[in-house]
């Protein structure tokens, strides 16, 4: 049994050796195994794409429509990519939080993050009245919580709460449309909420399809795939995933043009039409906790959050706003530069910087000349921007060809 | 009559083996939890939520909340804020303290030092006289690393409930989902949050016990385990190595918090768990392959 016997003879030698170098196989087979386990389990998980019966995309949209799925609870994963290094801290600076300003439970804030990188939520719904959205942090977590007239959001990590009243449409309204899960502050953090976005679009300029069948979450679905037909846009194609059995929207997946990873990730990688326990929505301020109360109405709030992940809306808010050309292509025009910088706008105003800002700026982005003069354009992955020499700022999801053009018309 | 004599017959070479194997086992549980410097190690630990108490409380005897005042960015130890509202938050803030760094140097100091350290004091040829074998040796060493592992943790557990008792209130948990439990559904968390915290260091025993039965130097031992330790999560956090860090042993160290929501989130504690488990096979089984071919010297 122990080698020293063995060894002690010359002919032993060779043997033990070869039976030294056996007992390795052990650890090197079982770590083997755990790679080609981890490697393969997923590859033979993915059993395939659930066969359905054929469906049309405009069967598909009806059934989305005229889903009426009140109650639900699941795990969200959102994963986003814009190209902009990190929002986190861009966030930081233009919303300062924490700060005399407000509480670090204010949701204006908090949410900015989920614009870059990627987060686990937990939402659940039952019914227009009663919905919670929990984004999962390290060793914390934030919850907005609404139930009834009230919503509450919580910070843990600070242990800071932020109280105000929801708007009364939001309720009377919620029945109507069968909007489940969208909370009164307009978020569209869940599949449901980007899916009516990017319908909302859809006109003659788009393309939707059908595009096969995929699982989402366990659940078997199919998958809408929508397209623009113009070109020129920097957005490729979203992709929504939709339950068959109950037209809920489980993914929401936006490519852009330029290909590699999707920009916007959203999807459900738990969830459960069961009716969620009472007390997941209900919410006291807990011991010691400091509460802010919301002073502004919410209604304003749900036009910054707007802003915040869809920066075209956002920017109705500037004066002299011009929007060209229409569908995906459309570009923004905003010609006073008077307008204080929004949280959305990836490219302030050339007017008021200084000139090592302005150097610094340059190096950011591109210089491009044409028939409108020479500016400067930013890119990211999905919105870009132009800011010509003399103070005129074009926005949109355009590629920065398209961009040029657009100005090109404006003059 | 007959059917009495089988029995008898059947239970006794069963009852024999394993009280066999736990009498090795007691006998390295005892040399373990003996030496000055584990008792030490234990001291250490204790005093951690001792001190994170007692400075919460002078920080906030002024009635001042917690965690920086006006700050409120979540910086520092998590649950630093809530300790002053619960003391059962000392608990988890403590855990949360502990783990990075004290709990599993302590560890690694007890792993590497288990069959280097014999040989380094030449005894470990007399433990391999006794009839045991190498493998029940080595298992029953990995079996009181373990036991270590699991006793560091409560060590600190009951230290900061304690602490935690006897400076602040307690009452009812508020969970940071912001959901509440009553006080004693979170003495279950506590409980259960222990035992993962002490499962997830399972990994870094069965590293250390393999660097162990590389060397002759306690040492030696010791100081590659905890080197590899603080390595592991310097890279941990290296954004550029992002496809490595899910198969680290520390990433998911944190996840115990997890525990701390409402309904519970079991996703990455069960992968820490899974991971736990693989590097403890993986490594086990190296230790195993080394140390039964191993030519003993000392």
């Amino acid at each position: 049994m122990a080698p020293n016997d063995s060894a002690q003879t010359t002919d032993g030698n060779f043997a033990a050796g070869r039976r030294k170098a056996a007992r390795y196989i052990v650890p090197v087979a079982v770590a083997g195994v755990a790679a080609a386990t981890i490697g393969l389990v997923p590859a033979l998980a993915d059993s395939g794409d659930p066969d359905l019966p054929k469906i049309t995309a405009q069967q598909l949209v009806e059934k989305m429509a005229a889903s009426d799925t009140q109650q639900l609870s699941g795990n969200v994963k959102i994963s986003t990519d814009l190209g902009i290094p990190s929002l986190g801290g861009i966030a930081d600076s233009l919303a300062p939080r924490g700060g005399d300003e407000g509480s670090s439970a204010d949701p204006q804030a908090r949410l900015m993050e989920l614009a870059s990188g990627t987060h686990t939520l937990r939402v659940a719904a039952d019914g227009p009245d009663k919905q919670r959205v929990s984004v999962l942090g390290d060793a914390a977590e934030y919850s907005l919580i609404h139930n009834g007239g009230e919503v509450w959001a919580y910070d843990s990590a600070s242990n800071e709460a932020f109280h105000t009243k929801a708007p009364a449409e939001a309720k009377g309204s919620g029945k109507d449309s069968g909007k489940h899960e969208k909370l009164p502050e307009g978020v569209p953090t869940t599949p449901k909420g980007l899916a009516e976005e990017a319908l909302k679009a859809a006109d003659d300029t788009t393309s939707v399809t059908v595009d096969g069948t995929t699982q989402v979450a366990g659940r078997d679905a199919y998958q809408l795939l929508v397209e623009p037909k113009q070109s020129g846009s920097t957005i490729g194609s979203v992709r929504v995933a939709v339950d068959a059995e109950n037209g809920v929207p489980l993914k929401f997946t936006l490519t852009p043009s330029s290909g590699g990873k999707a920009a916007i990730d959203v999807g459900f990688t738990k969830v459960d039409f069961g009716k969620p326990s009472a007390d997941t929505f209900t919410f006291t301020p807990p011991k010691g906790a400091k509460v802010t109360e919301g002073d502004d109405g919410p209604k304003a709030r749900e036009k910054d959050f707007g802003k915040d992940f869809k920066g075209e809306e956002g920017l109705k808010d500037f004066e002299g706003l011009n929007v060209i050309g229409k569908g995906w292509t459309s570009v923004a025009e905003i010609s006073s530069p008077g307008g204080e910088a929004g949280a959305g706008s990836e490219a302030p105003e050339a007017g008021d910087v200084p000139p090592q800002a302005q150097q610094f700026m340059d190096a950011l982005g591109d210089k491009v000349s044409g028939e409108f003069g020479s500016g400067t354009v930013f890119e990211t992955r999905l919105v870009n921007a132009l800011m010509t020499d003399d103070g005129k700022v074009y926005v949109g999801a355009v590629t920065k060809d398209a961009l040029v053009r657009a100005a090109d018309a404006a003059k | 009559m007959s059917r009495a004599e089988t029995t008898v017959r059947q239970e006794n070479p069963r009852a024999r083996s394993p009280l066999w194997t736990l009498g090795l086992l007691r006998s390295e549980l005892t040399t373990t939890f003996r030496r000055w410097r584990t008792l030490a190690l234990l001291a250490v630990l204790a005093a951690v939520p001792v001190l994170i108490g007692i400075a919460v409380k002078i920080e906030t005897g002024d009635g001042s909340p917690a965690g920086g005042g006006g700050g409120g960015d979540g910086a520092g130890p998590a649950f630093l804020t809530q300790i002053t509202n619960n003391g059962l938050f000392l608990v988890f803030a403590a855990l949360a303290a502990t783990l990075p760094v004290f709990l599993p140097m302590a560890v690694g100091v007890v792993a590497g030092d288990a069959v280097a350290g014999e040989a380094n004091a030449g005894t470990l040829r007399y433990l391999l006289v006794a009839p045991a074998g190498r493998t029940r040796l080595l298992l029953a060493k990995f079996t009181s690393t373990m036991v270590f592992c699991l006793v560091a943790t409560l060590v600190v557990a009951v230290s900061a409930l304690v602490t935690g008792a006897l400076l602040f209130p307690l009452g009812e948990v508020t969970t940071i989902s912001g959901t509440r439990i009553g006080f004693g559904d979170g003495l279950v968390r506590a409980v259960l949050i222990a035992a993962v915290v002490a499962a997830s260091l399972v990994g870094l025993a069965a590293i250390g016990l393999f660097v162990s039965t590389l060397t002759n130097s306690g040492v030696a031992a010791m100081a590659t385990t905890v080197g590899l330790l603080i390595t592991v999560q310097i890279l941990d956090t290296v954004p550029q190595l992002d496809a490595i860090h899910p198969y680290l042993f520390t990433h998911h160290w944190l996840s115990f918090t997890d525990l701390l929501r409402e309904p519970l989130y079991w996703d990455e504690v069960l992968d820490n768990l899974g991971l736990q488990a693989l590097y403890a096979a993986v490594f086990g089984s190296a230790a195993w392959a080394r140390f039964t071919t191993k030519d003993i010297t000392a």
